[in-house]
């Protein structure tokens, strides 16, 4: 690790950690219906869309109602991307002229679910190569706004059942997506856009340039309204880029400048979350409590992660290859890394990424070193709570939390209680039935892909195939990947983590855009999304009508190193246990391969995002 | 029972040393691991094994499901004449045998323990013949099952009362030492708080008239053996939220371990060497990561929780009762009899102007002789130690002693022609005031002082003469404000309750270092304190034996009735001390907190527990396949087999290690939250992580060296 690079993560995440709680004390007062500096700018936008909408302000909704709107608001949203998507050939702005048919609709629905569950996974090759402006625009980024807004109203609604108490309302579920937009997403995005702008993110909508190259070969030069998709692909920690290369390309992200704004926007929401949490709650520790075990797992994360890839692959070095940092060269491995970011920068990129449910990448994580490699694969394993995606971090470590105050709970001689509410039953059931659902979808489906075949295709009596298998070229499914052993091992297990996680990102090296892996990542998604959530809002339901309890000495103290400690240990214990056994026959087991000299990449190039 | 950090002695008349001493104790101390109980759990362990009981605890189903499909696999190779790896998979299948064997062998324990004592009890419930009385005067004899609430009974010195029931005629002397195990005969009289009597009880002297309050099948002593035998147990709210936890992560560890096996075959496939793990090890591997040893011990754990309550010699009517007193924030306690000893002293004797001391105290003395209430004695007896004056016989005299009466509030003997009174200052200032007699001036200024500092002042008047002020104050407890701090520490906040005035209450509060009074409390005083509490979110405890102490018991989320009290009361209450110590409130919360403390940090052991094994089975299972995993068996164990039987050995024999813990309970100290869990994290989660290694180790090296993997 070299000074440089140390410095870069420490300012990055002093300036995350100085945007808390302004971002905290914001939400907070925006939350609970009171004025904001942005009130005399935006409440007119506000009011209007609940005049358009017919949305009552005051009208407050059990949690039963909350889901309800949020599955009615998700469903909705689903059937306009896929629609809007199968039909993009007759739609306007599209200079381009994609064509319907480059939208399958296995692919089609694969994108359609990951954009409204804030995953952003792509299957398709690339934006630039598949999709007219008009969807990329209408839909796509509409969604970002969209899926993150649900995700802030979750987050909201379960802060809410911790504060209330013997009521049975969360709020309104229209009036927080809508404050969310408003007030924090549409702001920032649009001032983040104009910056991206000023650093060299195209904004336009004409067709592709065609350039000729020094050598005189004709170069296709994509275009398109990239800075107002970056700003809220960061910001909502959505991460679906404009162009497959994601923010490695260098119209999304063209200068370190650029990078490390992008880097901020994807904490700076969920790392205010934790601090609204405190406010609302009525107990500030507690919010600087989640932020600090948060902050604790991100360093260590971040830190091994560029250890890892710093240090390089010692194979290249026996070859007698400069790996050690130089005045002329990084050293380390810088596979899959662009140069204008560096080492340090990519291992940050690839930390934060996946520690919120971001999914923006910057660098190519199939190229990390095995460990370096591991660092993002666990980190979307611990469901994505260190900050996490915007309100799915918070309420995801809320799951945590609840889980630890009811182990941990009991060793202080009293039934837990987390924040003044007791934890029993219901709490219990509907938090291990969200862990149970996340451990299902990534290990039961990255299992059936590790091993099902895919018929031949049978021959006529003319010898003409016939029966082509439609769910994947013939053969195992595991052919879809480009590599052997337990690097491909871990391209499979990264596929359905990321799904199921909500990320987005791709480990890469596998051809996703089938019908199988388009279907079951798509099943991932909904399954992590929403059978993740509701639990949690059934959680918030039950917590708001309990009473809270007084604190006393005997209370099991939620706040302070201990706890965080406790917290560490419940997210790093549990995602542990479970993915152990997978990862050692991924990147555990290849780091020691490759400690041997012996390895299992190939060269590639860049696919997806 | 070491564990819990006892009263001092003089707090507590009933020790727990003394608790073994009475042979008629309800509970016999037994020693853990008595021969006759091991013998009855052993046998019942495998009477267990039945699948359809099994079934309701879902770790251990797990895991003989396992058991039995590794036995199967087995049969089948050694029928099918397959060699070779027999040895391996018949060790691997007993000992997940024993790991459920010894899980039932828990549970069963702690069960046997309440049967056995249970049977002890039901040899004392005999039928015996009852006196009916029937409309008018007649009676016949039945036998006491006969006996329906409603009836009217009489019982005399010698007959067993038939049946549990209120006297509503006559007093005598019964000698409750079935129920209670203390040998001195107590009294029970119709009308007040001392009303109740219960079948199987013997009495002793003269005769009363019994209405009969429970139907054959439901008296109390019927519920102490269904209590004690563990047979109404229901499953606690948090143990079952517990319960769900556990099955959680088995499903979860299931989940793991069955999609370990397709990652396993594409491995081989991909790397074309070794060959997948078989079910004997998956199985190992699954049975080694669900969390076996709480899911194993849970229900041990609450039996023997109940059983410790027991052996404090209080009947808990629900584990829920237990379970609620680990949570309890406020403990109110009645001032006379738990706060401070049942009765106030004569510490001083305070003259007014003109009045010599012994003149005073030999005033009081007098008028103290006839007066058998502790308060009276005391006077009696510190005139007697200060001023060397001794009783005398006053029948020489012509001596005509006044009772104490609600009405003059006044006490005292008329002798010699003097009117010696003692009483309230407000009565006996009444009393001159008639007489004509001059009120010194100081009278109501010394009264107060002694109020204020929580005595009770009694004024001394010799006829119109006012002589002095006797200063009767409340003792407080030895060691009382000990545990009064200890309860802070806790957490838990002490309001003592008294119908004393405010001054007075809020001198002794402070004495006793008591955090909050309720003075001059009423019953519905009481009540409304309790509810206010529990709005405020609080979980209340309390004491209580009259009849008008029920609905407040019946409200408080821990009440706790005396075996003396009235039957209303003992409805009321979810809990009955036998002793009726109202102290006891104390240890009944301390046994509730050490529950719920050994729950959690056998669940964190266990949980924590699972590192090690993955580091012994997981390069094991994949030694042929990626023998660079062997850098991950950092343990050094011998062979694939060896590491995989050491681990479920463990997993085994770690069970049975713990079972005295769960039975006994973990360590309890009094002290704040945040002490307690850094210590138990420790203990039981850093060393839970720690442990196995050595543990893993040392078996290996016995299973090499035994050459048996």
């Amino acid at each position: 690790m070299t000074g440089n690079g140390v410095f870069q993560i420490a300012i990055y995440f002093l300036v995350i950690l100085a945007l808390t709680k302004p971002m905290g004390v914001f939400m907070a007062r925006l939350f609970e219906g009171k004025r904001t500096f942005l009130h005399p700018a935006l409440r007119w936008l506000e009011t209007f869309t609940y005049k358009l909408t017919g949305v009552n302000e005051s009208t407050e909704q059990r949690w039963t109602q909350y889901t309800a709107s949020l599955l009615a608001f998700s469903i909705f949203s689903f059937l306009f991307v896929y629609v809007l998507q199968r039909l993009q050939g007759v739609l306007p702005l599209n200079p381009q002229g994609f064509k319907n048919s480059l939208v399958s609709p296995d692919l089609a629905f694969n994108t359609a679910v990951s954009f409204v569950t804030n995953t952003n996974w792509q299957s398709y090759a690339g934006g630039e190569s598949t999709l007219s402006y008009f969807v990329q625009m209408a839909a796509l980024t509409v969604q970002n706004f969209g899926s993150a807004a649900a995700g802030i109203a979750v987050a909201l609604a379960l802060t809410r059942g911790f504060a209330r108490q013997q009521v049975n309302s969360l709020g309104n579920f229209w009036v927080d997506l809508t404050r969310s937009v408003v007030y924090i997403l549409l702001p920032v995005s649009f001032l983040a856009a104009l910056f991206f702008c000023s650093q060299g993110v195209i904004q336009n909508l004409h067709p592709y340039t065609v350039a000729q190259t020094m050598e005189g070969a004709k170069q296709i030069l994509a275009q398109g309204p990239v800075a107002s998709q970056e700003a809220i692909k960061m910001l909502g920690t959505n991460g679906g880029g404009f162009f497959g290369a994601n923010s490695a390309h260098p119209f999304e992200n063209p200068t370190p400048l650029a990078n490390f704004l992008q880097l901020l926007l994807i904490f700076v929401i969920p790392a205010g979350l934790t601090y609204m949490f405190g406010v609302i709650i009525g107990d500030r520790r507690q919010g600087w409590t989640i932020f600090s075990a948060c902050a604790f797992m991100f360093l260590v994360g971040v830190f091994c992660c560029y250890w890892a890839e710093q240090r390089g692959n010692p194979t290249l070095a026996k070859l007698g290859i400069e790996t050690n940092a130089t005045i002329a060269q990084t050293g380390g491995n810088m596979e899959g890394k662009e140069i204008r970011f560096g080492i340090a920068s990519s291992a940050l990129f690839a930390t934060v990424t996946t520690d919120a449910s971001c999914g923006a990448v910057n660098g190519m994580h199939d190229s990390f070193t095995p460990l370096g490699g591991l660092i993002p694969l666990f980190n979307i394993q611990t469901g994505e709570v260190i900050f996490g995606g915007v309100g799915a971090g918070l309420y995801g470590i809320l799951l945590y939390a609840i889980v630890a105050v009811f182990i941990a709970g009991l060793m202080v001689g009293r039934t837990p209680e987390y924040v003044g509410k007791k934890i029993e039953q219901k709490e219990v059931k509907m938090a291990m039935l969200a862990l149970i659902v996340t451990a299902f979808s990534i290990l039961v489906f990255a299992a059936v892909s590790s091993i099902i075949q895919f018929p031949s295709p049978t021959k006529d009596a003319k010898g003409q195939p016939v029966a082509q298998s439609y769910w994947n070229p013939p053969g195992p499914a595991t052919a879809n990947l480009a590599n052997s052993g337990p690097h491909g091992f871990s391209e499979i297990l990264y596929a359905y983590t990321s799904g199921t996680g909500n990320n987005g990102s791709a480990f890469g090296g596998i051809n996703a855009n089938t019908p199988w892996y388009n279907l079951t990542i798509g099943l991932a998604m909904l399954m992590g999304r929403f059978l993740f959530l509701i639990p949690l809002l059934a959680v918030a339901g039950s917590l708001a009508m309990k009473k809270k309890v007084g604190e006393t000495l005997g209370t099991l103290p939620t706040h302070g190193p201990l706890f965080v400690g406790l917290l560490v240990g419940t997210v790093m214990l549990v995602g542990a246990l479970t993915f152990f056994p997978a990862l050692a026959l991924g990147p555990i087991v290849e780091h020691y391969l490759m400690q041997n000299g012996k390895l299992f990449s190939v060269l590639l190039f860049a696919i997806g995002s | 029972m070491a564990t819990i950090v006892g009263p001092p002695a003089s707090t507590s008349p009933k020790s727990e040393d003394s608790t073994s001493l009475l042979p008629g104790k309800l509970v016999r101390a037994r020693p853990l691991f008595d021969p006759e109980i091991v013998r009855r759990a052993t046998r019942d362990s495998f009477t267990k094994l039945n699948p359809f009981t099994l079934v309701k605890n879902p770790v251990m189903f797990v895991v003989e499901v396992g058991a039995l499909l590794v036995t199967v696999f087995l049969l089948r190779d050694t029928f099918a004449g397959i060699h070779g790896k027999q040895g391996f998979e018949l060790q691997i299948a007993l000992w997940l045998w024993f790991t459920v064997l010894f899980a039932n062998f828990a549970e069963a324990m702690a069960e046997a323990r309440g049967k056995a004592q249970a049977d002890t009890l039901r040899k004392t419930k005999t039928d015996s013949i009852a006196k009916r009385l029937l409309s008018g005067k007649k009676i016949e004899t039945v036998a006491s099952s006969k006996l329906r609430a409603g009836d009217i009974v009489i019982a005399e010195a010698g007959d067993l009362i038939p049946g549990d029931g209120e006297v509503i005629e006559g007093i005598a002397t019964v000698d409750e030492s079935v129920i209670t195990g203390e040998s001195a005969p107590v009294i029970r009289e119709s009308g007040g708080d001392r009303s109740a009597v219960t079948g199987g009880t013997k009495v002793l002297s003269d005769q009363i008239k019994i209405r009969i309050t429970s139907n054959p099948g439901e008296t109390f002593l019927d519920k102490m053996i269904a209590l004690v035998e563990g047979a109404e147990r229901q499953r606690t709210p948090n143990e079952i939220a517990l319960n769900i936890l556990i099955a959680g992560l088995t499903l979860i560890f299931l989940l793991a371990v069955a999609t370990l096996h397709p990652f396993a075959i594409y491995a081989v496939a991909s790397v074309h060497a070794g060959t997948a793990p078989t079910i004997a090890v998956l199985v190992s591997l699954l049975v080694c990561l669900i969390p076996t040893t709480i899911g194993g011990l849970l229900s041990a754990i609450g039996i023997a929780g109940m059983d410790r309550v027991m052996q404090h010699n209080v009947l808990a009517m629900s584990g829920k009762a237990v379970e609620a007193s680990g949570d309890v924030n406020t403990l109110l306690l009645d001032k006379t009899g738990t706060v401070t000893l049942g009765n106030r002293q004569a510490v001083e004797f305070i003259t007014f102007e003109g009045v010599s001391e012994e003149e005073l105290a030999d005033a009081a003395q007098l008028s103290s002789l006839a007066d058998e209430t502790p308060e009276g004695r005391s006077i009696v007896v510190l005139a007697k130690e200060k001023y060397g004056l001794r009783g005398r016989e006053v029948s020489a005299h012509e001596a005509h002693f006044i009772p104490f009466s609600a009405y003059t509030r006044m006490s005292g003997v008329d002798i010699d022609g003097r009117m010696l009174r003692k009483g309230a200052s407000g009565a006996i200032a009444h009393f001159i005031k008639e007489l004509g007699g001059p009120l010194p001036s100081n009278l109501e200024e010394v009264s107060d002082r002694i109020s204020r500092n929580g005595g009770t002042p009694l004024a001394v008047a010799d006829s119109a003469r006012a002589l002095g002020i006797i200063h009767l104050k409340d003792i407080v407890k030895g060691g009382m404000k000990e545990r009064i701090a200890q309860l802070r520490a806790m957490g838990i906040r002490s309001v003592m309750i008294t119908g004393d005035n405010p001054l007075t209450a809020a001198a002794i509060a402070s004495e006793a270092g008591v955090d909050d009074f309720l003075s001059q409390a009423t019953p519905a005083d009481k009540l409304e304190y309790i509810k206010r509490e529990q709005r405020e979110g609080r979980l209340v405890a309390m004491t209580g034996d009259g009849t008008n102490d029920a609905p407040a018991l019946a409200q408080a989320d821990v009440g706790l009735a005396m075996n003396t009290g009235t039957m209303a009361a003992k409805e009321a209450g979810n809990m009955v001390d036998l002793d009726s110590n109202p102290t006891k409130l104390i240890e009944v919360v301390a046994i509730g907190k050490q529950l719920l403390i050994t729950r959690g940090a056998l669940t964190t052991f266990s949980i924590a527990n699972d590192v090690a094994k993955y580091f012994a089975i997981i390069p094991a299972m994949f030694m042929a396949t990626y023998p660079a995993l062997a850098r991950f068996n950092i343990m050094g164990l011998h062979t694939p087999q060896s590491a995989v039987l050491a681990a479920v050995i463990f997993n085994a024999l770690i069970i049975i290690a713990l079972v005295p813990l769960a039975l006994r309970g973990v360590k309890y100290r009094p002290v704040g939250a945040a002490a307690l869990l850094r210590r138990n994290v420790l203990i039981y989660g850093i060393g839970g992580i720690i442990v196995p290694f050595p543990g893993i180790w040392i078996i290996d090296q016995l299973l090499a060296w035994l050459h048996l993997a």
